[in-house]
């Protein structure tokens, strides 16, 4: 009896038990006669502290603990694509099944992946190989757009005795390896702790974008395949439409999408649009390559920590099969919080704005999951995985810990702007805070697969509307009038890359994705543009109105709207038109022709 | 009947430290017997083995260590609901202040509700008609949707909360159909059943009455449940008022079929009151004094708006708050909106202009509007419309600021049609009466008649087709 741990204190998510000898950092334990979900976070002789993962009024000291001896882990095996978890791997569906209700109520248990589901195995070893960890025993046809493979599991390698196609449940016997002289049946069913990252081969650098669609991230600031990147701004700056945007369109072919403590409609929006939009790739519906984990804000906070971690967990196993897996995490600052709360009831030492001491070493703990590699396994595949956190700085201000110690660890920063917002810009990316530490890295991949000048054009971009902005403070202090020819003509390149290039509308079916070769295109044309016209703005007494007024702008204007298919075409045409209108501007009185009638704004 | 304990040892604040206790829970409600008889409720934030820290819900006023008795309830904070509860007035801790009677629960519920599973969600998409333009054609309040109004002190907020209590509602599908409004006589009593679910939060007592008044005068009071925590009543109190009012909500929307419409004024006096104690369990703040579970805080109430599958009714959710110094990075109206869908930003330069409702559309945003407005919703021309008015009017905005440096004389003919649309907009679309209940085709008729001053290639945001069909020609 004196061994049954008991609790002694109960605040908030936290619960404190005595006859905590025999337990394990990070054991999961069931707390009270209702049996709520915890984890033990912390051990001091006999008494230990427990996070609890569900809401705790009602629970009172004297009431049991329960050890369970497992340690919190997700379960990995066919059946995790589609599905939409909360934080600890609950499938929500299951959870209003068996609550009869649509109020998340406590006590439940839920499995992560269906025991009764028969699944067609195929094997691919054969019985008597030698398999190490990783090796591929066989594949499933998870969905109609990913091939699961079954790997043998971290520690597992040995001699394959045997092996079995067919119809399978994840808890059957599909093999037995010889591992160390004993027996060992495998089934499809592998756990893993959250907390600890899954192994694998040679990290490698990453070499390859991550195309996104987007044209300010794949043109101006790319991030790479495995790279991490962080995406801060204040309320309604545009997160969420970004993070949605890129779990519909990046180039990967998994996707994890983690809501973590923001908005339940948000959730229920991807959930009622993802298994009805088109994977642009494939055709198919882009929920058969997605993950949702969702623990919303009004969710028990500690199940909020823990979410971003069943998230990546499921990414690595994914990454692990060979796959370019990219995780979105909405919002990183949620989880940061929800430590700060945790530790605040733990009565930690607070560092900065309260958060524990360890908010940098977690953040970068987090991101360091990411990476491309070689595969656990001997047969030198490579996988990916990228992630993406959302940041929610308060009032937007970036000096705050958790948008600090992101970007300390993160190598692409997408700096979200107010002001942009507020004048409808969109997505609102600063293009001149904003950076990406791959340009170089994926340098090599743009010259051979996109076009030799892109980087060449991506600088010069860059370089136009820095000029721009300091133009501007120019015009502020004297006026227009001040300018030169070339100075003007910048300025107005610098409106046409900003309004016809990097203004994209996420909720416009056509305009929310171009491929990385159209976005070349633009962004060629509105060079070209500048290019032909710098010899004829040279010109003694030119009025500079004249190259405002030009039709082909208007051409520009509309070349986000080109389909993709046949796309080279049209451009090649509305190149052919800069050259001829500007040619015809060259020679006196071919104005009329080449020059719109109606008046040009001055604004 | 349990047992009270006389073993109370400390009290700080709105705090009490009970030793020697046995079984008692966390959250667990309790009752404290002063030395004079007088009852108090409370909550245990802090339950131990042999102690617990109790949060008053009332003021700790007269109480004493010794002599003050507490026993714990062995429940929660709960609320008895009835459909009897429409036309009643409860003190902001839930005791009705009427004079009517108790209501006798057809069930009790925690207050603190619990978390609506995402799944389960209903995705809101049914444009709610305000009758005032700004909102109804450029921030677009949709069933179901949490959507604040963000004001100071002195702007007419509560005015404008009331007109929407009182004028909200759904189109009919004729007028959707027929692309015009129909007047209250000629639609008759709509069958649907809606309520409004007034909480007060520390304000005045005429501010309380205004509403109560308000109600009265049109007749939805006996539609309506108030609850009401003036500033005089003890600050701790208003914590549980929100949730009283949202468990109320919940009852009718999902087990009674009611689209409910919640107030909740003013939530910076709420957040007040979680400081106070928070500061007196001496806990690490967070940014300038405010707990660090804020955000945490203030979406269990946030979130409990919205519509959820199979179920018939809804929560509509229009929480006040005043804005410290009018600032908005201040980290009340900055957590707000960083759980609401939007926000209503009411504007204290139009409001001294003379112009009321002094909505501006720079900075206020419905995030759900996308999905509430056009075909089959409103008209096919509306968030066209929305996109032209909010820019032109930020351009004439732009355009009258330079005038100021540069002098009018300076302007392009194009700059100052865009200077005149923008004067006439703010008279015209923002500025009607508080009892001014425009339908939305009326609104947008405006629009378009404002659009008139504007050049018709200026007009980029509105497809040809509906220029074509709907500007008036000059
Ligand atoms: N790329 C975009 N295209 C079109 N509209 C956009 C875009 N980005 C943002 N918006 C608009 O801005 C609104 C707010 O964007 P979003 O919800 O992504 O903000 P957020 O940064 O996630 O805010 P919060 O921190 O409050 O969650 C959207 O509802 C939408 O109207
Ligand atoms: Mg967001």
């Amino acid at each position: 009896m004196t061994n049954q741990p008991t609790i002694v204190k109960v605040v908030g998510p936290l619960v404190v038990a005595k006859g905590m000898k025999h337990a394990k950092m990070n054991e999961v334990v069931r707390v009270s006669k209702e049996k709520l979900v915890g984890e033990v976070i912390e051990l001091h002789g006999d008494e230990g502290s427990i996070q609890v993962y569900e809401e705790t009024a009602g629970v009172g000291p004297g009431e049991p603990v329960e050890l369970t001896g497992a340690t919190l882990s997700v379960e990995l095996a066919p059946g995790l694509l589609e599905q939409f978890y909360d934080g600890i791997q609950r499938p929500l569906k299951l959870i209003e099944e068996k609550a009869k209700s649509q109020y998340i109520t406590r006590g439940i248990e839920a499995p992560g992946l269906d025991r009764d589901r028969k699944w067609d195995f195929e094997a691919i070893a054969s019985s008597g190989d030698e398999v190490a960890e990783g090796d591929i025993l066989g594949t499933v046809q998870e969905t109609t757009l990913i091939e699961h493979k079954v790997m043998v599991p971290p520690g597992k390698g040995g001699t394959l005795k045997d092996i079995k196609s067919g119809s399978f449940t994840i808890e059957d016997t599909i093999a037995t390896i010889k591992v160390d002289g004993k027996d060992e049946d495998i089934m499809m069913l592998q756990k893993w702790p959250i907390r600890v990252p899954r192994p694998t081969g040679k990290k490698l650098l990453p070499t390859e974008p991550l195309a996104t669609g987007m044209r300010v991230l794949d043109t101006l600031f790319p991030i790479a395949r495995g790279g991490a990147g962080a995406i801060p701004g204040p309320f309604g700056a545009g997160k969420t439409v970004t993070q949605q945007s890129l779990a519909k369109f990046a180039d990967a072919q998994v996707i994890v999408y983690i809501g973590c403590g923001e908005r339940g409609n948000e959730m229920t929006d991807v959930l009622k649009e993802f298994p009805e939009l088109e994977d642009p790739n494939t055709g198919e519906p882009l929920m058969k390559r997605t993950v949702l984990i969702a623990n919303t804000s009004n969710m028990p906070v500690a199940a909020r920590e823990a979410s971003v971690y069943t998230g990546i967990t499921i990414a690595e196993y994914y990454r692990d099969m060979g796959y370019d897996v990219a995780l979105m995490a909405d919002s990183t600052s949620r989880w940061a919080e929800a430590m700060r709360e945790m530790s605040g009831r733990l009565q930690e030492m607070p560092g900065e704005e309260g958060y524990p001491a360890y908010l940098g070493s977690r953040t970068a703990g987090f991101y360091e999951r990411t990476g491309a590699c070689e595969c656990l396994g001997t047969d030198e595949r490579r996988g990916s995985l990228t992630a993406i956190g959302a940041v929610s700085p308060p009032g937007g201000d970036f000096s705050e810990p958790v948008t600090q110690n992101t970007l300390r660890v993160t190598k692409v920063f997408w700096a979200l702007d107010a002001k942009l917002t507020y004048k409808r810009h969109f997505p609102s990316i600063n293009w001149l805070q904003s950076y990406s530490l791959y340009t170089e890295a994926l340098e090599n991949f743009y010259s051979k697969e996109v076009a030799e000048d892109f980087s060449k054009n991506r600088t010069r971009t860059s370089e136009i509307l820095q000029q721009e902005s300091k133009l501007e403070e120019i015009v502020r202090l004297v006026g227009t009038e001040a300018l030169s020819p070339k100075e003007q003509l910048t300025l107005d390149v610098a409106k046409m890359i900003r309004e016809d290039f990097l203004f994209q509308n996420a909720l416009d079916p056509v305009d929310a994705y171009t491929s990385i070769k159209k976005q070349y295109r633009m962004m060629r044309a509105i060079l070209l543009f500048m290019d032909t016209a710098l010899p004829v703005i040279d010109q003694e007494d030119f009025d500079f109105l004249r190259v405002q007024k030009l039709i082909v702008k208007e051409d520009i204007t509309k070349c986000s709207f080109i389909p993709e298919e046949g796309m080279e075409a049209e451009f090649d045409k509305i190149e052919d038109k800069i050259r001829s209108q500007m040619a015809g501007l060259k020679e006196s009185g071919a104005e009329t022709k080449t020059v719109s009638e109606e008046p040009v704004a001055t604004a | 009947m349990s047992t009270a304990y006389k073993t109370v040892t400390d009290i700080a604040g709105p705090l009490m430290m009970v030793e020697g206790i046995e079984g008692v829970t966390y959250d667990e409600l309790c009752e404290i017997e002063l030395v004079d008889g007088s009852k108090r409720l409370g909550k245990v934030l802090d339950a131990r083995s042999d102690l617990a820290v109790v949060q008053m819900f009332e003021d700790a006023k007269g109480a004493t260590t010794e002599g003050t008795k507490v026993r714990f309830l062995g429940r929660t904070f709960e609320i008895g609901v009835s459909e009897d509860i429409l036309g009643r007035v409860f003190s902001g801790s839930g005791k009705p202040i009427d004079g009517g009677p108790e209501i006798v629960p057809e069930k009790k519920l925690d207050i603190n509700g619990a978390p609506i599973n995402p799944y389960s969600r209903e995705y809101p998409d049914d444009f709610i008609q305000t009758g005032i333009s700004t909102i109804d054609v450029l921030n677009t309040l949709v069933r179901g949707q949490k959507l604040p109004l963000f004001s100071g002190a002195g702007l007419p907020h509560n005015q404008i909360a009331a007109q929407l209590a009182r004028q909200m509602r759904v189109l009919s599908p004729e007028e959707v159909e027929k692309g015009k409004g129909i007047s209250d006589e000629q639609r008759g009593e709509s069958d649907e059943k809606f309520a409004v679910i007034f909480a007060a939060m520390g304000v005045t007592f005429e501010e309380a009455q205004f509403f109560q008044n308000e109600l009265e005068k049109t007749g939805a009071l006996s539609r309506a449940v108030l609850f009401v925590n003036t500033a005089d009543n003890p600050v701790v109190e208003r914590i549980a008022t929100p949730r009283l009012a949202l468990t109320v909500a919940e009852y009718l929307a999902y087990e009674k079929d009611y689209h409910v419409t919640v107030l909740l004024t003013d939530m910076t006096n709420y957040c007040e009151a979680l400081r106070e104690v928070s500061a007196a369990r001496k806990e690490v703040p967070g940014r300038r004094g405010y707990p660090g579970y804020l955000y945490t805080d203030l979406a269990t109430l946030y979130e409990r708006a919205g519509r959820v599958r199979g179920k018939n009714g809804s929560i509509t959710q229009i929480p006040i708050l005043s804005m410290p110094e009018d600032d908005i990075t201040h980290p009340i109206p900055d957590l707000t909106a960083y759980i609401t869908e939007g926000q209503i930003y009411i504007d204290r330069g139009l409001h001294q202009k003379g112009i009321y409702p002094p909505i501006i559309p720079m900075g206020s945003l419905s995030r759900l509007k996308p999905k509430a407005q056009g075909e089959g919703k409103t008209r096919a021309d509306h968030s066209g419309m929305d996109a032209q008015l909010t820019a032109a009017y930020a351009r004439g905005v732009e355009v009258r600021e330079l005038a100021v440096i540069l002098g009018e004389s300076s302007l392009s003919e194009t700059d100052k049609a865009f200077l005149k649309f923008a004067e006439r907009f703010e008279n015209e679309f923002i500025r009607q009466g508080p009892t001014e209940n425009r339908s939305i085709y009326e609104s947008l008729s405006i629009g378009w008649d404002l659009l008139t001053e504007i050049p018709r290639e200026e007009l980029k945001r509105v497809k040809d087709e509906y220029i074509d069909k709907y500007l008036p020609k000059k």
